[in-house]
């Protein structure tokens, strides 16, 4: 489904240059869920928005289901973003000005859906990750775990096949963080590819496969038995 | 994403920060309320000026003597050297230019009526009968200046209301004797009430035969002679016929000027329109000043929002989605500020005139149609460059905006 081959990303800060990603190849599977691991500042986020189409890396290729991502346009780019992967922030990355269900129907305007069919379909998803009773509060009105819900629900509300998750549990207590996650690997149960970055064992215990980076490279990719 | 879609997103936006929006919206208000109200006022003197001049009765020519060669225009300065226009030369007119229904000479100067003790400095017009036609004035009570008053140069007066009023309040004037100029004259009618017209108070005014007045003022030449035809068609002949008689009686000379109504119409409404071009163009410039106001909000609104921005690239918007909802947004601002602006403007402009009357105002639907489609391309030229500067964002950097 994905393939890196010698990807990097280097950031020019005045006369050195700085590689936060500093050639990264890796394949991924249909299907699989993992964990990404890594000391502060060794490039788990770079790798992640490189994977989103958030960010372009500066060298390497990069595949998604056999399309050549490096070669795209902004527009096409977008509707990768939109259709083909979900992406949960740290830092939920809600639009504060609108209702949880407003911002899971957020990805369907992009696609074009008409209004009524919008909410016919966001309605589902939020039940699914259980915020069937919190559809009309906005962010501010919602707890931290609620907030992190609502935003896997606009993740996922496209359906797209691919999900990234940078440090979900990240601002979240133990109980909440436990429900992200018991919700993240049921999606996985249904099909959905999932790439969890954590700096917690228990998560990353409950995932089969566990890449391990360090200093802009892949130190370790073990898959669990 | 659809046009109605973005439209919602924009409106949510302006109404999530009402007083900014407001006043951003007021720089717009102003600008489209000058220029709906100073055009309809540069139009209203033109819509004015054009019936006034109409009114002076119709296929109106006026024959001054003097020569210049401009156009239209009003009474041209009248050189010592020309010849001057006389009492004959109106008569040769009366009787041979058969295009013309009248020919009426006129003298025109100042003078102190004076009744009892009361006196009065007031116009004083020497004409014949015809200019009641000519002008479009008529006698209120009693008789005009009669022809045979003309012939006899009698020394009759006819008086304006106002002269009338001042002089005899409510007692009857008629037969009376009145002092003018160390001459008594006797009172023979009084005018309609007109009012003024174009500047000047008609009713302030005493009409005496032109003989009468050329005696009067020592003359023995006139200000001028009005003429009318009764069809426009006959306009253009009729000059010819009157410049054929007059140069004849002038030694071959053309030192006179006819002036036709219809090009002091044409003038006055090319001077009238210019004057509102410049009114709404002053007008349009605070306009400008409105769409450098939007623009200074959406520049303050795109940085604002830089994290709303790498939210929704981050979930699919493509940079045209982000450039359409900032620039509806600027457009929306300032066609809304337009059409507050409009109601506004209409709405005083048809008010003025109710308590300035004055100021005559006409609201055309053209200045309606130009200002609002000047204040939303406002909106475009002046939302286009923030807008493009929102779109443009990277996700990643607006993503991380603080
Ligand atoms: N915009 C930037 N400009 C310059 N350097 C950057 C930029 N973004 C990231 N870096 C550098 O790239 C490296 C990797 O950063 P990254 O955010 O990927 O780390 P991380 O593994 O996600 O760390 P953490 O666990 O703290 O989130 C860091 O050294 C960082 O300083
Ligand atoms: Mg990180």
């Amino acid at each position: 489904m994905i393939e890196l081959r010698d990807i990097s990303k280097n950031y020019r800060m005045g006369e050195l240059d700085i590689c936060a990603l500093c050639g990264v190849s890796l394949s991924v599977k249909q299907g699989e869920l993992i964990a990404v691991m890594g000391p502060s500042g060794s490039g788990k986020s770079t790798l992640m928005n490189v994977l989103g189409c958030l960010d372009r890396p500066t060298g390497g290729t990069y595949t998604f289901e056999d399309r050549e991502i490096s070669a795209m346009s902004d527009d096409e780019l977008a509707h990768v973003r939109n259709a083909k992967i979900g992406f949960v922030f740290q830092s939920f990355n809600l639009l504060p000005r609108f209702t949880a269900l407003k911002n899971v129907e957020m990805p369907l305007v992009y696609s074009g859906v008409p209004g009524r069919l919008r909410t016919e379909r966001a309605i589902p998803v939020l039940e699914k990750v259980g915020l069937q009773d919190r559809m009309f509060h906005k962010p501010t009105e919602l707890s931290g775990g609620q907030q992190q819900r609502v935003a896997i629900a606009r993740a996922l509300v496209n359906r797209p096949p691919l999900l990234l998750a940078d440090e979900p549990t990240g601002n979240l207590d133990s109980r909440s963080g436990a429900e992200i996650l018991n919700i993240l690997s049921d999606l996985n149960h249904q099909g959905v590819t999932i790439m969890i970055v954590t700096h917690d064992h228990d998560v990353a215990a409950r995932c089969k496969r566990i890449i391990n980076l360090k200093d802009g490279q892949v130190v370790g990719d073990r898959l669990r038995t | 994403m659809n046009f109605l879609e973005t439209f919602k997103v924009a409106l949510e936006a302006i109404l999530s920060n009402k007083m900014r929006s407001g006043l951003t919206m007021l720089g717009v208000i102003i600008g489209v309320l000058a220029v709906i109200l100073l055009v309809s006022i540069g139009e209203g003197a033109r819509v004015y000026i054009t019936k006034e001049l109409t009114g002076l009765g119709t296929n109106l020519l006026i024959i001054t003597p003097g020569k210049t060669t401009t156009s239209g225009g009003f009474h041209p300065p009248s050189a010592g050297t020309v010849r001057k226009l006389t009492y004959d030369d109106a008569q040769a007119l009366r009787r041979r230019a058969w295009l013309l229904t009248d020919a009426v000479p006129i003298v025109l100067g100042t003078g102190r009526i004076k009744f009892r003790n009361l006196g009065r400095d007031t116009m004083v017009i020497g004409t014949t009968p015809e200019f009641q036609r000519v002008r479009n004035l008529f006698i209120g009570i009693g008789n005009y200046v009669s022809q045979n008053d003309v012939d006899t140069k009698a020394k009759v007066v006819v008086l304006g209301t106002k002269v009338k009023e001042e002089l005899f309040g409510d007692q009857n004037a008629l037969g009376q004797v009145v002092m003018l100029s160390d001459a008594r004259y006797r009172v023979v009618g009084v005018m309609q009430k007109k009012g003024t017209s174009l500047g000047w108070d008609v009713d302030d005014v005493i009409f005496i035969p032109v003989t009468s007045g050329q005696d009067l003022f020592s003359t023995d030449s006139l200000f001028e002679i009005l003429a009318s035809t009764p069809r426009a068609e006959d306009v253009e002949r009729a000059i010819a016929q009157i410049k054929d008689i007059l140069i004849k009686r002038h030694a071959h000379k053309e030192d006179f000027t006819i002036q036709t109504q219809g090009a002091m119409l044409s003038t006055m409404d090319t001077i009238l329109g210019v004057l509102t071009a410049v009114l709404g163009g002053i007008a349009g410039i605070s306009l400008l000043v409105g769409g450098i106001g939007i623009m200074n909000i959406m520049l303050v609104s795109v940085r604002e929002r830089t994290r709303e921005i790498g939210i929704r690239k981050a979930i699919g918007a493509r940079n045209s989605d982000i450039m359409a909802q900032f620039l509806i947004e600027a457009i929306t601002l300032s066609g809304v500020g337009g059409v507050i602006g409009i109601i506004l403007g209409v709405g005083l402009a048809l008010l003025i005139p109710l308590f300035v009357t004055v100021l005559p105002t006409s609201v055309s639907l053209w200045s309606i149609a130009m200002a609002f489609s000047f204040s939303m391309a406002v909106g475009v030229f002046f939302g286009v460059y923030p807008a493009r500067k929102a779109s443009l964002q990277d996700p990643i950097t607006a993503l991380r905006y603080e």
